[in-house]
């Protein structure tokens, strides 16, 4: 016992010195790398980098040798129309399966349907790339009789089907922190299931299922190999689901390799890197504001 | 009263069992239109659980066995064409713990409208109308009048109650079951809830669970002494305190038991 306490005394501090470096090292790095990304993107635009181009311009020619232009709006578009596309798919299909497995499943039933949930949430993007480029590709060409299956239709799909398991395990939370005595409130005053999902269940989780939803959407904004192996690098504005795109992810890394340190061409995709980081940021930052409440009234 | 006897409540042979454990035995009552019927005996014996077969919420739970009848208004509410919220609609309930739903006053009041009639079937005036009626009988009206908007769970816990019971009136339910209404409550509360309880009698056939001798005595008419799952002892309020039957039902009423 004295040993034991003594020695306790000793290496308690000592793991308590080693968790609050982890800590505070985790919180350098976000930094650093947001300042590493930020600079490399900002010298650009102290050089008098024309900015409302570039995000107003369709006309992508970082190789061009005459004529360079680096305008990112089909980029934007690229990484939209994937995005709209698989929250379309993924939300309803999400939200769904979360209230199914949080109202409708027993015990059991439920904790295989996490564990699948969690199967799934484990794959690794580029293996759902390789899905994209070969099954869904010749799927999506002979359903549609299409040129080419690489298009904003398999991205989305891809991307939906990464970002289910996000939108289910927060989503299913959310319903799971309802009060019981809410839904028992509901179900003595004669309330059929439906009625309580749509009535009570819905209303009072809706932060956490909005939460989940904006989760889901940061993750596909975020995705790149998945979406550059499924969505046939095409640097053009789509106008169906069955045309060809390339995303802002794609985008850097597809050209990062090929571009020399600290030319424009590279600064710009640091720049990209930029918009991609604010845009993940106000995105989770909502997230977690409505998680913990603040968006109520 | 000369009329023949009406019940709101007969039970005949109930038994219920909660995976194997046996909770309700043979449990054969009957409860009196209009009168409040209180439900006592020591921690554990089957008070909530009788309550809860009343409008079958225990069903709830997966592990529930049931045998024997009940009949609500002269129905066997076990028939195979007993429709659910049709009976809960006639059979409301009050919870020990208050759990108005997470919307506004207001809308906790015409929740039980909303849920069983057609949409747009409700005009805004008579709704308003319904929501005033339902306050006032609770004595809620006068201090909840200007925060109908509010959130029903930011209430303090006697107004959480009151509106409990105040949302289940638009639904014109006959029989009104209540679980220890007061047991979350200090004594002031208590006797409002009371007070408000015997404002609704006559009116509504009630049945209240307490652990609370000198409430039944307050409240009640008719008085049920349950002893592990068995009904041990149901006469008029008055003479199962002054002239107790059963000996058990003695020593109980004089604290012989927790
Ligand atoms: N959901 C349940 N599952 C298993 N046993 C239960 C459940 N609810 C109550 N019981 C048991 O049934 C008995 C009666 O409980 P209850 O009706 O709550 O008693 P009371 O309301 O009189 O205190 C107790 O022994 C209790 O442990
Ligand atoms: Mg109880």
């Amino acid at each position: 016992m004295s040993l034991r306490h003594r020695l306790d005394t000793v290496t308690e501090p000592i793991i308590e010195r080693i968790i609050q470096l982890c800590g505070i090292s985790a919180i350098v790095f976000v930094f650093g790398i947001f300042f590493f990304v930020f600079r490399e993107g900002s010298d650009l635009l102290f050089r008098g980098f024309d900015l409302v181009e570039f995000l107003t311009s369709p006309q992508w020619y970082p190789d061009s040798v005459g004529h360079k232009r680096y305008g990112a709006l089909a980029l934007i578009a690229g990484t939209t129309s994937v995005t709209l596309l698989a929250m379309a798919i993924a939300v309803p299909f999400g939200l769904g399966a979360a209230i199914f497995i949080s109202e409708f499943c027993s015990p059991k039933l439920r904790e295989t349907f996490k564990i699948v949930i969690e199967l799934l949430a484990a794959i690794p993007s580029v293996v759902w790339g390789f899905i994209g480029l070969t099954l869904m590709n010749e799927l999506i060409i002979t359903l549609f009789d299409a040129p080419i299956g690489l298009t904003v239709l398999n991205g989305g799909v891809i991307l939906a089907l990464m970002s289910v398991p996000v939108i289910v395990s927060i989503g299913e939370d959310s319903l799971k922190a309802v009060p019981d005595s809410y839904r028992e409130a509901a179900e003595a005053l004669g309330a059929t299931r439906w009625q309580i999902i749509y009535r009570v269940l819905l209303p009072a989780a809706k932060n956490g299922l909005l939460a989940a939803v904006l989760l889901g959407i940061a993750r596909g904004i975020g995705e790149t190999m998945a979406v550059l192996m499924a969505t046939g690098h095409a640097v053009k504005i789509p106008h169906s689901v069955l045309d060809s795109v390339r995303t802002l992810t794609a985008t850097i890394a597809a050209e990062l390799g090929e571009a020399p340190v600290h030319s424009d061409h590279y600064q710009v995709l640091f720049l990209i890197g930029v918009l991609l980081f604010t845009i993940s940021f106000f995105i989770n930052l909502a997230a977690d504001l409505i998680i913990k409440g603040i968006g109520r009234k | 009263m000369s009329a023949p006897e009406k019940f709101s409540i007969e039970t005949e042979k109930l038994n219920l069992w909660y995976d194997d454990f046996q909770a309700l035995m043979n449990v054969s009552v009957k409860m009196k239109d209009g009168l409040i019927t209180g439900l006592i005996g020591p921690s554990g014996c089957g008070k909530t659980t009788l309550l809860r077969c009343f409008n079958r919420v225990n069903e709830r739970y997966g592990n529930v066995t049931t045998t024997g009848q009940i009949k609500i208004l002269g129905k066997n509410i076990y028939d195979p064409d007993v429709s659910l919220p049709e009976m809960r609609k006639a059979v409301g309930m009050v919870f020990q713990r208050p759990n108005p739903l997470p919307i506004s006053v207001y809308e906790n009041i015409m929740f039980g409208l909303r849920i069983h009639s057609e949409r747009a079937s409700l005009k805004k005036s008579a709704a308003d109308e319904i929501v005033e009626k339902s306050l006032t009988e609770v004595f809620l009206w006068d201090d909840l009048k200007d925060k109908l908007k509010k959130k029903a769970t930011a209430l303090q816990l006697e107004q959480q109650q009151k509106l409990c019971i105040a949302r289940l009136l638009p639904l014109k339910p006959q029989v009104i079951l209540m679980d220890e209404p007061c047991s979350s409550l200090d004594a002031e509360s208590t006797r409002a809830i009371e007070e408000m309880m015997l404002n609704l009698a006559g009116r509504y056939t009630m049945v209240i669970v307490t652990h609370n001798m000198a409430q039944a005595r307050r409240v009640s008419d008719e008085c049920l002494f349950m002893l592990m799952g068995e009904v041990i002892e149901h006469s008029r309020t008055q003479s199962l305190f002054l002239t107790p039957r059963d000996s058990r039902t003695a020593d109980y009423i004089e604290g012989r038991y927790g």
